[in-house]
């Protein structure tokens, strides 16, 4: 792009500085629409889910019911609580999103389609969500709430004890690869899925397991949601937060979504590689990438109805006593098994191999099984509740 | 390279003027007219007792302080991590294994102690305290 705006007689220095500003501006646009559009799909495949509606009023569908919650949320009066403190109450929504945004600057958006491919992207990766803490734990403080503040102590504990599995998790694919870029990554595994890090030996693919539900927890997706735990705690540590901060909360929530979508797919799931002769066609490497994307998310979604919420002790144990000696056991598992194989690369083909074709009979097994449950069952999918017959 | 840095702070920029002007633009169209009963802090509808700054549990703090030595142990793991398939194709590859395994060992060794003590439990009964 500065190459055009040289053309039009700039100076390369401001045309690369007004080129920097637009793509940043293009990209904080793509992201607010994302955070935006994943409320309303969770909330339409949660209907669905449950054999309701969900919003389908606003816009077809319901596409366009992220824009009247938002202008609803930016017309409500913004109230503060008395005793708060009040400037860190108005701050703390800011590192909420500024830990969320940050990461756009490494992320993918297919093959080659990113804004800047630094040379220590997943370590500003880990880095930048790490302000997330900070704003959760200001809100929580500053509301002068009994609730707000168990519901940011909750969360840090949380996302701080997960961050330790979600970082050892990721060296595994540092070792593979021998790079923290961005592109780097997605560069050494190619377009067919036995190609990709995560088939690459069981220890990757535990390693995957462990960064994925880790992930989970960072996100405070359910059944990590402990600090919005809304049976037990109001709303957490956002109580007291009224208007367009309550939004920003929920807008970083969502956004963190696609962002933990989009992370798992360019580390683990190949990023948007397409097979050789397609590889000058950067828009369907777009799509391909945003297709794993959105099965990412649906997977997310769906484990959202399927597990209940877990205690705090239980949530803690998981962490600390299970996923990180894993998480140990997988990056020295992974080391070994280079050192052995390193000169018989026919040995990794094969693994990854049949490791692919493990997940896929796992897959096909669970298809099965879905299938003969419901045909046992006698119950229609989506069938309104008087169907149902009562033995 | 080094100006694709100054995204970082180009992003972080322009997330806070985002929010900052959304807001801005709201102060002028939406209501404002607190009165006590808004201000006050909601407590499923009672009158709350004393400040919302009250006591929290130990165990947070307890959770911090792991947190923090484990966290450095892992940064320090990365640059070891990136070079490793350097290493092992110049042929250093077992050094740098035995060297990355020593460190997880002294790591461990802390790891057990932290869960021998205790400090991992989130419940801890009295009898478990002794």
């Amino acid at each position: 792009m500065d190459a055009t705006l040289i053309s039009l007689g700039l100076n390369p220095m401001p045309a690369k500085i007004i080129s920097m500003v637009i793509i940043c501006l293009i990209v904080l646009i793509a992201f607010v629409t994302i955070g935006g559009v994943l409320t309303v799909v969770e909330r339409r495949i949660s209907g669905f889910m449950q054999a309701r509606l969900g919003p389908n009023r606003v816009g077809p569908q319901g596409s366009l019911q992220w824009l009247a919650d938002g202008i609803k949320l930016i017309l409500k009066e913004d109230l503060i609580p008395d005793g708060a403190d009040r400037t860190l109450f108005k701050i703390a929504p800011y590192f909420c999103l500024i830990g969320v945004f940050g990461t756009m600057v490494v992320f993918p958006w297919g093959s080659g389609v990113m804004v800047a491919d630094l040379n220590v992207g997943l370590f500003y990766f880990i880095s930048i969500t790490a302000l997330v803490v900070f704003g959760v734990l200001m809100a929580g403080w500053s509301s002068n709430n009994k609730w707000s503040l168990l519901g940011g102590m909750r969360a840090a504990a949380q996302i701080v004890s997960y961050e330790i599995p979600v970082g050892m998790g990721l060296l595994v694919p540092i070792l593979f690869s021998g790079t923290l870029s961005m592109g780097g990554i997605m560069a050494v595994q190619g377009w067919a899925p036995w190609e990709w890090i995560v088939f690459q030996s069981p220890f990757t693919v535990m390693s995957f397991c462990i960064f994925f539900i880790g992930s989970l927890a960072e996100a405070n997706r359910t059944p990590f949601d402990l600090p919005e735990a809304e049976s037990e705690l109001v709303s957490g540590y956002c109580t007291e937060y009224t208007g367009f901060r309550y939004a920003v909360f929920f807008l970083s929530e969502w956004a963190n979504l696609f962002v933990l979508g989009g992370l798992t797919t360019a580390v683990f799931l190949g990023g948007g590689n397409l097979p050789d002769f397609l590889a000058d066609y950067t828009f369907l490497s777009v799509l391909v990438y945003m297709a794993k994307v959105s099965v990412i998310i649906f997977v997310v979604i769906w484990l959202r109805w399927t597990l209940p919420r877990f205690r705090i002790d239980q949530l803690m144990n998981l962490s600390w006593k299970y996923l990180l000696p894993g998480a140990f056991v997988a990056f020295l598992g992974q080391a070994i098994y280079m050192l052995i194989t390193q000169h018989i690369p026919a040995v990794q083909t094969t693994v990854a191999v049949l490791m692919f074709l493990v997940f896929v009979f796992i897959l096909i097994r669970f298809f099965i099984r879905v299938r003969v449950n419901m045909r046992e069952q006698q119950i229609p999918v989506n069938s309104p509740a008087s169907d149902v017959p009562l033995t | 390279m080094l100006i694709d840095f100054a995204n970082v702070f180009l992003f972080a920029a322009l997330a806070i003027g985002f929010v900052a002007l959304i807001l801005a633009v709201g102060k002028l169209i939406r209501p404002d007219n607190p009165n006590p009963i808004k201000k006050s802090v909601y407590e499923c509808g009672e009158i709350p007792i004393g400040p919302g700054f009250s006591q929290f549990n130990m165990r947070f703090y307890l959770v911090a302080f792991v947190f923090v030595i484990f966290d450095v142990e892992i940064a320090f793991m990365y640059p070891v991590t990136v070079i490793f398939r350097d290493l092992m194709s110049s042929g250093w590859g077992l050094l740098g294994f035995i060297e990355i395994a020593i460190f997880i060992l002294i790591l461990m060794v802390g790891f057990v102690y932290a869960w021998s003590q205790g400090g991992l439990d989130w419940v801890r009964t009295l009898s478990s305290e002794k």
